[in-house]
């Protein structure tokens, strides 16, 4: 803090550039990158403590009406859009503006040290984390004389095997040696996965700016065709444009519910699998195709992905009005309440006369009805369907052109016909006894049948082959910048003459790791190892070679 | 496809036996604790009285003290030292008594019985534990992971097994306490927090990608509580060394046997980077389920929110490493919060709060 507060009074002796460039590398500093993240955290958490939008707008009003005056305040400051708000943005657009400052300049240094020769041997190699000093006196060698000189090539050929990078130094000098480097992909990793995160970002932007959603229920054997107006609801992206919707249609043809049937099963009468049968065409000139539709299982068709998203019953009633003519025949879209299917009905008839009527109540697959107790469903299949209504007769208030809720029934016009609670219990329809006449010749309801519907999710993501090839450049970006050690090495060979007069060549060798490495010891180890083999070393197994002087036994001296 | 009641009843059999033999390897590795701490007052009391009788020796100015009966003592306190503290007797510092442990933790071949026997015990509870599991598969004729029981104890034997297979390469009993601690807890966890008794899958669940997420996801949680526990020592012995480099007091001998913060960081560091490797892949295979079973991949569901929390608070530890001023107990307290949100993630989240994932069987 107080250092920011005393770069910021020196700020206008900078001027606007100079401002610029201190707030640039204040924010690709990585202190500021490591708060960017935490807070990234920190304010992803609200979106899973308040009701999203994205997810559920019904709870998010449920929310503001609890909370009459919190709410208003929480949807000003965004909190039921916190993944679209102001303030989240900002952080995350932060985050990679500073991830890309970080990122290009470690990407063009990177660029330099790949293409330059590995670096100039340190004066000491003592100093280094893990040093180490061989001699090898003259003779060890059979059949060949082991020179300064050739001891510094052999070990570059070593290194070269251990896929280090390598250059031969100072040949014409007392002590040649070797600069090595290895696991330069290190780096490159790290900078991979940094830029394919931005890709990830990219490819998330991109679905949302064209790609779309929708919802449609579709009833047994009618037919779903992809235009806007067909859609039960719609969700198109900011750019979205309705003549890019591909013109496929489908048809549900059958839907099949297996129920745990096993007795004494905790899971007893719940589903364990839906499947629906649906004929596909992937425009009006292809041929139709039969598909299978599973959950976990969507169909694929024209880049466009079909899912089953729900499902239930759909009982087929007549409504005969007043006057005797058919007001309305056909299925009705329940809503499944609860696991035995218990649904809600409500059904609009507009067209009756001379007063509309509308039907409330629940259709149940497998009805228990017993006398003065509430109707309930004591199995999902149907084993006894029976619909309990209430209905009501007046004016819908569908004329004034407001939108309204097709499964709820606005009574505000209308008059209570009957219902559960009138004396004669308002409307039972069951298979034996199927058909009602309303009260006052209002008209009359029969139920046909029951039928089944299925709910399709539409979606359209062209962004996401982005997301996911990012995401894998991403992941293996990771694993090698996390698993690949970069280490440098470096190796002397020098000619000496002991005090006997012997003379030997003595290599000294000293290894760096850059960045985590926790492995350089066990390198240097495996590096001594191979010198050893080459130059006919022996180590006794209780005294391995530590580091600083390490005791090197002459083979055949003993 | 029925479930196999008898199965399922072997099943709770050997859960309760798994866990109860986790409370005997607890007991163990906290008997082992208690024999160090004894030991270890023994040795400062014995390299006391030897620098006694080294001090009139010296003051009498006679010369040398007997150098047998010097080497004799010398002996004796390191072995002494190095019977619990797993170490070389370099590391060693008998005049302030500052660790024994090997910051390596590579086994040393000193003797200690009670942790052996933690160990052993812990194999046998690892066997009964995963005929647990596998009993409770076999069941249901399905991987051991669809609900909050399964979770847990299936969370629980990764925990121990990944600690065990970790000690065939380095000497991690001393954490054996915690691990054992841990896994009991999780078990009990599981019996009496979110009893579920062996039932089929929803139809949501039924995908192999649930083999392949979930089993990722309660790998790393495991690889995570591991370095939880590496992580709070951590902390207690940065408190430790502190004291001790301030005014030489040591109130918690026992810490002797775990290795040096640094080491603890350093080797906490190594297995945070491979959770967070798992966890990476947890969520982008969720990703790929999700876009399966929900017709996107990511839709910041409640409990993508936290993984998405998880994954940028473990990301944020590993960038910690590379920024000055945020090694030692800072990215230490940053690997303690990363756990307390898998544990958020894992309980209140799964229990409390709506989402899509709700299979917690409650």
């Amino acid at each position: 803090m107080s250092k920011e507060k005393k770069a910021a009074a020196d700020a206008p002796a900078l001027g606007p550039i100079g401002m610029l460039r201190w707030a640039w590398r204040q924010l690709t500093k990585m202190n500021t990158a490591l708060f960017l993240l935490l807070l990234l955290a920190v304010a992803a958490v609200p979106g899973s403590i308040f009701p999203q939008n994205i997810q559920d707008p019904a709870r998010v009003q449920d929310y503001l009406d609890q909370h009459p005056t919190w709410g208003p305040i929480a949807e000003k400051i965004q909190l039921f859009d916190v993944f679209s708000s102001v303030w989240f943005s900002a952080i995350y657009i932060l985050l990679f503006v500073s991830l890309v400052g970080c990122v290009v300049p470690r990407a063009i240094k990177h660029a330099k040290e790949y293409r330059s020769k590995p670096p100039r041997t340190p004066r000491n190699l003592s100093r280094m984390p893990q040093h180490r000093v061989l001699t090898i006196p003259a003779g060890s060698l059979e059949g060949r004389e082991l020179t300064a000189a050739s001891a510094a090539a052999e070990a570059r050929d070593i290194l070269k095997r251990r896929r280090y990078r390598t250059e031969l130094r100072g040949e014409d000098t007392g002590t040649p040696h070797v600069a090595a480097e290895r696991g330069m992909f290190r780096e490159l990793g790290n900078l991979v996965f940094h830029t394919a995160m931005i890709g990830v970002l990219i490819g998330m932007a991109i679905g949302s700016l064209f790609g779309y959603s929708g919802q449609k229920i579709v009833v047994q054997d009618e037919s779903f065709v992809n235009t806007l107006v067909s859609y039960d609801s719609f969700t198109p992206g900011t750019n979205f444009n309705p003549d890019w919707l591909h013109n496929f249609s489908l048809t549900m043809d059958s839907f099949d519910i297996e129920f745990d049937r096993q007795p004494g099963s905790p899971t007893y009468a719940q589903p364990l699998d839906f499947e629906a049968g649906v004929t596909v065409r992937e425009d009006s000139d292809s041929e139709p195709t039969e598909e299978t539709l599973k959950v976990n299982e969507p169909l694929t068709v024209d880049g466009n992905r079909v899912y089953l998203a729900g499902n239930g019953y759909a009982p087929i009633v007549k409504v005969n009005d007043g006057e005797g003519n058919l007001a309305y025949e056909g299925p009705i879209v329940t809503l499944t309440t609860d696991e035995n299917y218990t649904s809600s009905v409500v059904l609009k008839v507009p067209d009756a006369a001379p007063d509309q009527l509308g039907f409330v109540g629940m259709f149940l697959p497998t009805a228990v009805l017993d006398d003065g107790q509430v109707p309930y469903s004591a199995d999902p299949v149907l084993a006894n369907p029976a619909l309990v209504l209430a209905s009501y007769a007046g004016d819908l208030g569908l004329d004034g052109g407001a939108p309204q809720n097709v499964y709820v029934l606005d009574t505000e016009g209308l008059e209570e016909l009957n219902s559960m609670q009138s004396d004669d219990g308002g409307i039972v329809l069951t298979q034996e006894d199927s058909s009602y006449q309303l009260p006052d010749g209002k008209g009359s309801i029969e139920f046909e049948g029951v039928t089944r519907y299925i709910g399709l999710d539409i979606h359209y993501d062209p962004g996401k082959p982005v997301v996911l090839v990012s995401f894998l450049l991403a992941f293996a970006g990771l694993l090698v910048s996390l698993f690949v050690a970069r280490r440098r090495a470096w190796v002397k060979a020098t000619e000496t003459v002991d005090e006997a007069g012997r003379r030997a060549v003595v290599v000294e060798y000293g290894l760096l790791a850059r960045g985590e490495d926790p492995r350089l010891a066990h390198e240097a180890d495996r590096l001594t190892e191979l010198f050893a083999q080459k130059w006919g070393l022996e180590f006794s197994e209780a005294a391995p070679p530590t580091s600083a002087a390490a005791p090197a036994a002459q083979k055949g001296e003993s | 496809m029925t479930i196999n009641e008898s199965l399922a009843q072997w099943s709770e059999l050997f859960m309760l036996l798994a866990a109860v033999t986790y409370l005997v390897a607890f007991v163990a590795f906290a008997w082992d604790i208690a024999a160090h701490s004894k030991a270890t007052h023994r040795a400062d009391a014995a390299s006391l009285r030897h620098q006694e009788a080294k001090r009139p020796a010296m003051a009498g100015g006679a010369g040398a003290a007997d150098p047998a009966e010097e080497a004799e003592a010398d002996a004796e306190t390191s072995a002494e030292a190095g019977a619990y503290g797993g170490s070389a007797p370099s590391d060693f510092d008998r005049t302030s008594g500052r660790r024994t442990a090997d910051d390596s933790m590579a086994y040393s071949g000193a003797r200690r019985p009670a942790a052996n026997v933690g160990v052993a015990v812990m194999v046998i509870g690892v066997l009964i534990h995963a005929a647990g599991v596998l009993t409770r598969g076999l069941a249901a004729s399905r991987v051991p992971w669809g609900n909050m029981y399964e979770f847990c104890t299936t969370g629980a034997l990764v925990v121990a097994v990944v600690f065990l297979i970790a000690l065939i390469f380095r000497d991690l009993r001393f954490v054996g306490t915690m691990v054992s601690g841990l896994a009991l807890v999780m078990m009990v966890a599981a019996t009496i927090g979110f009893p579920t008794p062996v039932g089929h899958l929803q139809p949501a669940l039924q995908s192999y990608w649930l083999v392949i997420h979930v089993s990722v996801a309660v790998m790393a949680s495991g690889v995570f509580t591991i370095t939880f526990a590496l992580a709070v020592l951590q902390l207690i012995q940065n408190g430790r060394e502190r004291r001790l480099a301030a005014d030489g007091t040591d109130r918690i001998p026992f810490m002797r046997m775990v290795p040096s913060a640094r080491a603890l960081e350093n080797f906490a560091f190594r297995l945070n980077a491979v959770g967070f490797v798992m966890w990476t892949f947890t969520l982008a295979m969720g990703a790929i389920w999700a876009e399966q079973a929900w017709g996107r991949y990511w839709g910041w569901d409640t409990k993508e929110v936290w993984t998405f929390v998880i994954w940028v608070v473990y990301a944020a530890y590993l960038h910690a490493r590379a920024t000055r001023g945020w090694t030692g107990t800072r990215s230490a307290w940053l690997s303690i919060i990363g756990y307390l949100c898998i544990i958020f993630n894992f309980t209140v989240v799964n229990v409390f709060f709506s989402g899509l994932h709700s299979y917690s069987g409650l």
